[in-house]
C-alpha cells in the first residue's frame, strides 16, 4: 500500500464535489500501488482546490496548472487553491522533474475539470428542472439559456454534497480557440507571498520545543571517522548530543549556537587515497566506461566512411557542475511514537516518504511529508539526504529537529551534473554533405544524444547514465537541470560548427541543410530573424553563434554574440535569442520567464562553473570560489515562443538552457577563431585553444 | 548583554552574546524568517536587511552594533497593508521565480534608491551584483528596479 486510503481521504477533505483518477489513467505513474488518485474538489464555499503531488520550486506550475483547472471549469482563476507535494492530500507523484508537469499531468488534470463541469452542468439542470441543453456556464455560474435570471452558482450546487465520480470516460474538452484563461498570461499565485516575505519554505516552518541540528561531517567523501571527542562541546549550555552510529549532531533550540557547539567538536578521519583531479578525471571515466547502449542507428557506417573526402575526429569535455539553489536542502521532522511528519524541500515528496519510512521502520501511510515552497530544485533536490537525518535525528532527541543544510554541506552533498565525454567521428563529402556520424557519450547519459539532423549513415552510444558507475566519480552525481542534454548538445552542436567551418558554409545554412524536421526549421528560422543573423566567417566581428536541440519533444534555437578579449580571455555574451516551440502554451509569461531563466543560469556551465576537487574532497565549498551567473554577466535576452497548438504541451523547465554551452562555444570560435573542446571556457581554456591555433 | 534597537518600526530588545549575528536573531528570536540564509558568509545577499537604511549582510552582522539603530526586515516594508513600490514592481515584473533570494534583492535594491534615486541600468547592476539569483530572473529584477525607481517620490523609506 503505498497511496493513501480512499476512505481516510474522503474524511480528510469533508464536503464537496470530488473526481477520482484510477492509476491506469496515469501514464506517469507506472508503478503506483494505490486505487485512485484525487485530483480536484469543488468545496461547499464554491472554491476549487486541486491536490498534486508536484511541487512549486519557482517554475511557476502553481500557477500555470491553476489556469488549465480555471480554464476548463470555468471559473475564476483566483478561485482555485494549489495544494502541492504534501503526501497525506495529494496522489502518489514520481518528483517534478524533466519538464514534465504540464505535459503529462496537465491533460489528465483538464479531464478532471471537464468532468467536474460535466456533473455540475448535470445538478444544476436536476436542480432548476430544465433539460441539459438549456444550461449555459460562465464563471461558476450555471444558467438558464433562455431565463438567465434563472442561475445557480458552483457553491450553492455542492453545498451539503458528497459527491464522488471516478473519471472513466474521456470528457470532451474545450476547444483550444474558445480558451480565456489557459495560454494567456496571469500574475503569478505566488507573487505577493513571495515579494512580502510571506512565502514560507521548509527552514521557515516553527513548531514548539523544536530545535537545530548540526551534523559532524568528514573533510572528503569516503572518508572513515577514527577518533571524536565531543566533551568541550557537551559544555555548551543548552546543546544536546546525538550519536548513531556515523551520525553524529549537535541540537540545540538556536541554530548559530549549534554551529558554535559543532565548531568544537574535535574529530580525525582517515582519508582514503584518491587522486582524481579535474585534469585527470576524464582518462579514468573512459577507463572504468562500462559498455555502450546503441540508442539509435541507421545505413552502414562503413559505407559512409567511403564516400567522405573529409573526416573529423574530436572529443568534447564537460566538467561537474554544482546545482547551488540559494534554498540549501533543508527540513524539518516531527515525530511521534509510531508516525512522521517532515516538511521538505523536496523534488520527491513520495520518494521522500518512503526513504523516511525506510530509516525509521514505520509503514509509508505512517509518514507525511509536507512540501513547502522550494527555494530552487534544478535536479538537485531529487536526492533527500536532510530528510531521512532529521527525520533519524527528531525520533532520537524525541523533539522536533531542522536540518537545514550549510552551503559547504551542499555543495558536498550535491549531486553533480557528471563530469562526461563526447567522443564523435564524422564526415563530409565533397558536396559538404555528412555522410556519417559515429557518436560515443560517456556518463552524461543518453537525453539529447540522438541526432536529429539528416545523415544518412549514423549510430549513437551511450556508456554510463548520470548516476554513473561503481568507481567513476568520488562523489555523488545525478540529474541537473536539462540532465545529459547540455553535455550532448555541447558535443553536437560544436561538432557541427566544426564541420560547417571546414566546409566555409555559414553554421545556420549548413544546419538547415541537414534538416528536413519543419519544427526544427522553424524554431531556428525564427531565431535568426529575431537576432539578426547574418553569415560572417570566423574569426569575424560578430562574435555570433548558433546551436539547436531538442529536448523530450520541445523544440529550441539559440543564437549568441560575444565579445572575447584575447589577452584576458574573458568572454561577455551581450546578447542571446531564443526560440521554443512547446506545443501549446498553458502560461506565456511563465514559459517565457522559464526559457530566460534557463538562458541566464546556463552561462554558468558555459563559462564559469566547475567542481574544483582533489578525489572525493570537494574544494569549492561556497560562492566565493564557486562563480554562479550574476547580474553583471547578464546578456540582453530575449525568448520567442514560436506558438504550436496543433502540439499537445510539451516542457518548458528545461530545454532553453541545453544550448547554452554549445551556442557560447560556437560563438567564441566565430569571434577568435578559436575551438573550444571543454566546458566551462574559463579564460586559461580559451586562451589555450586560441595557442592551438584554427 | 542588552541590546535595544528598532525592529521594523517598533522597539525591540536582545539579551545575552552580543556577538550572535543579527541573521539568526532575527530569524529565531522574532520569528521573522522573510529574510534568509543562503550562503552564511555574506556573499550571496540573501539576508540582506536595512540597518538604518542602509543594505548589510545580517549573518555577518553582530547583534552589538545594532543598538540603537533601526533594522527594517521585508516584513516591515509593507506599511497598512500598502505595498512598497519595490513590492509592486517585482510582482509587475515577475521578478523573481522561486522567490528566495526576493527579499534581499528587493531591500538592496531599497537601499540603492535611497542613495540614487533614478539610477543607470551600468548603476542598477554594479549595486546588484553581490546579490545572488539562481532562476535567474536577473533582466527582470533590473527591470522590477527601474519600474520602482519614478514611484519613490522621494520617500525616505
Amino acid at each position: 500500500m503505498n497511496g493513501i486510503d480512499r476512505r481516510q481521504f474522503l474524511k480528510a477533505l469533508g464536503g464537496g464535489i470530488i473526481i477520482f483518477f484510477s492509476k491506469s489513467d496515469l501514464v506517469d505513474a507506472q508503478t503506483t500501488p494505490s486505487d485512485f488518485n484525487a485530483f480536484l474538489r469543488i468545496g461547499e464555499d464554491g472554491r476549487v482546490s486541486c491536490y498534486t503531488g508536484k511541487v512549486e520550486m519557482g517554475q511557476g506550475i502553481i500557477t500555470s496548472l491553476a489556469q488549465i483547472l480555471a480554464e476548463e471549469l470555468d471559473v475564476p482563476f483566483h478561485s482555485i487553491e494549489m495544494i502541492m507535494g504534501d503526501t497525506s492530500l495529494c496522489p502518489w507523484d514520481m518528483g517534478t522533474f524533466g519538464s514534465r508537469s504540464i505535459k503529462i499531468f496537465g491533460p489528465l488534470l483538464r479531464e478532471a475539470a471537464a468532468e467536474a463541469r460535466a456533473i455540475l452542468i448535470q445538478l444544476a439542470a436536476e436542480r432548476l428542472g430544465l433539460p441539459l441543453d438549456r444550461m449555459e456556464l460562465t464563471s461558476g455560474v450555471i444558467r438558464d439559456k433562455k431565463n438567465p435570471q434563472n442561475q445557480i452558482s458552483y457553491a450553492l450546487l455542492a453545498q451539503g454534497k458528497k459527491i464522488t465520480r471516478r473519471l472513466e470516460k474521456k470528457p470532451p474538452l474545450k476547444p483550444a480557440s474558445t480558451f480565456t484563461v489557459s495560454g494567456k498570461p496571469v500574475s503569478r499565485q505566488d507573487a505577493l507571498a513571495k515579494a512580502t516575505g510571506q512565502a514560507k519554505f521548509s527552514g521557515d516552518i516553527r513548531l514548539p520545543g523544536m530545535v537545530y541540528a548540526r551534523i559532524l561531517r568528514p573533510p572528503a567523501h569516503g572518508a572513515k571517522l577514527k577518533k571524536v571527542d565531543t566533551s568541550s562541546a557537551e559544555k555548551i549550555k543548552g546543546a544536546q548530543i546525538i550519536r548513531d552510529g556515523d551520525l553524529i549532531a549537535i541540537l540545540h533550540s538556536y541554530p548559530d549556537e549549534a554551529e558554535q557547539a559543532l565548531a568544537q567538536i574535535k574529530a580525525q578521519f582517515e582519508l582514503p587515497e584518491n587522486k582524481l583531479t579535474p585534469e585527470n578525471i576524464f582518462n579514468h571515466l573512459l577507463k572504468v566506461a562500462p559498455g555502450g547502449n546503441v540508442i539509435g542507428q541507421e545505413g552502414n557506417l562503413d559505407q559512409g566512411k567511403k564516400v567522405a573526402s573529409t573526416t573529423f575526429t574530436e572529443t568534447y569535455l564537460q566538467q561537474y557542475v554544482a546545482h547551488a539553489p540559494i534554498e540549501t536542502h533543508t527540513a524539518l521532522a516531527q515525530v511521534e511514537k509510531n508516525k512522521a511528519t517532515v516538511w521538505a524541500s523536496t523534488q520527491r515528496p513520495f520518494g521522500a516518504r518512503d526513504e523516511v519510512a525506510r530509516a525509521l521502520n514505520l509503514p509509508p501511510e505512517n509518514v507525511r511529508i509536507i512540501t513547502p515552497f522550494l527555494g530552487g530544485g534544478f535536479g538537485g533536490k531529487n536526492y533527500n539526504g536532510q530528510v531521512v537525518e532529521a527525520a533519524r535525528l527528531a525520533r532520537l532527541a524525541g523533539k522536533p529537529v531542522q536540518v537545514a543544510w550549510s552551503r559547504e554541506e551542499e555543495f558536498f552533498y550535491d549531486t553533480f551534473q557528471p563530469a562526461a565525454l563526447v567522443q564523435i567521428e564524422s564526415g563530409l563529402n565533397g558536396s559538404n554533405q555528412i555522410t556519417f556520424w559515429d557518436y560515443r557519450v560517456y556518463f552524461a547519459g543518453d537525453r539529447g544524444a540522438q541526432i536529429f539532423y539528416a545523415i544518412p549513415h549514423h549510430r549513437t552510444a551511450s556508456h554510463g547514465t548520470w548516476w554513473g558507475a561503481p568507481g567513476a566519480h568520488p562523489f555523488a552525481t545525478g540529474p541537473w537541470r536539462g540532465p545529459a542534454s547540455n553535455t550532448n548538445s555541447f558535443a553536437r552542436e560544436s561538432h557541427i560548427d566544426l564541420m560547417a567551418a571546414k566546409a566555409g558554409v555559414d553554421p545556420l545554412t549548413f544546419r538547415l541543410a541537414h534538416l528536413s524536421d519543419k519544427r526544427m526549421r522553424r524554431v531556428l528560422e525564427s531565431a535568426a530573424t529575431t537576432f539578426g543573423w547574418l553569415p560572417a566567417k570566423a574569426p569575424s566581428g560578430r562574435g555570433q553563434g548558433v546551436a539547436c536541440g531538442i529536448y523530450l519533444g520541445t523544440y529550441i534555437a539559440t543564437m549568441a554574440e560575444v565579445e572575447v578579449d584575447k589577452q584576458s580571455g574573458t568572454i561577455k555574451v551581450k546578447r542571446v535569442v531564443c526560440a521554443q516551440d512547446m506545443g501549446q502554451i498553458i502560461n506565456p509569461e511563465g514559459a517565457r520567464m522559464q526559457v530566460e531563466g534557463c538562458m541566464m543560469m546556463g552561462l554558468g556551465y558555459a563559462l564559469t562553473e566547475e567542481i574544483n576537487f582533489r578525489g572525493g574532497e570537494i574544494r569549492d565549498r561556497n560562492f566565493n570560489t564557486y562563480e554562479i551567473p550574476r547580474f553583471s554577466r547578464m546578456p540582453k535576452i530575449e525568448a520567442v515562443l514560436v506558438d504550436n497548438p496543433e502540439i499537445p504541451s510539451q516542457g518548458g523547465g528545461e530545454p532553453a538552457i541545453t544550448c547554452m554551452g554549445a551556442v557560447i562555444a560556437n560563438a567564441v570560435f566565430n569571434a577568435t577563431g578559436a575551438r573550444i573542446f571543454e566546458l566551462p571556457i574559463t579564460p586559461e581554456r580559451f586562451k589555450k585553444a586560441l595557442a592551438k591555433g584554427v | 548583554m542588552e541590546i535595544d534597537f528598532k525592529l521594523n518600526q517598533k522597539p525591540a530588545r536582545l539579551k545575552g552574546d552580543g556577538e550572535r549575528k543579527l541573521l539568526w536573531a532575527l530569524r529565531s528570536d522574532f520569528g521573522l524568517t522573510g529574510t534568509k540564509c543562503g550562503c552564511g558568509m555574506g556573499l550571496c545577499g540573501a539576508c540582506t536587511v536595512l540597518i538604518n537604511l542602509e543594505a548589510f549582510r545580517s549573518c555577518q552582522v553582530p547583534v552589538k552594533d545594532i543598538k540603537g539603530k533601526e533594522i527594517l526586515t521585508i516584513e516591515g516594508l509593507a506599511e497598512n497593508g500598502r505595498l512598497h513600490p519595490l513590492q509592486n514592481a517585482f510582482i509587475e515584473a515577475n521578478a523573481f521565480q522561486c522567490g528566495f533570494c526576493t527579499p534581499g534583492m528587493i531591500l538592496n535594491a531599497f537601499s540603492l534608491l535611497l542613495k540614487n534615486p533614478r539610477p543607470s541600468e551600468k548603476e542598477i547592476i554594479r549595486e546588484m551584483n553581490d546579490n545572488l539569483c539562481r532562476c535567474g530572473a536577473h533582466q527582470r529584477i533590473v527591470q522590477a528596479i527601474q519600474i520602482a525607481a519614478p514611484k519613490m517620490n522621494g520617500r525616505k523609506r
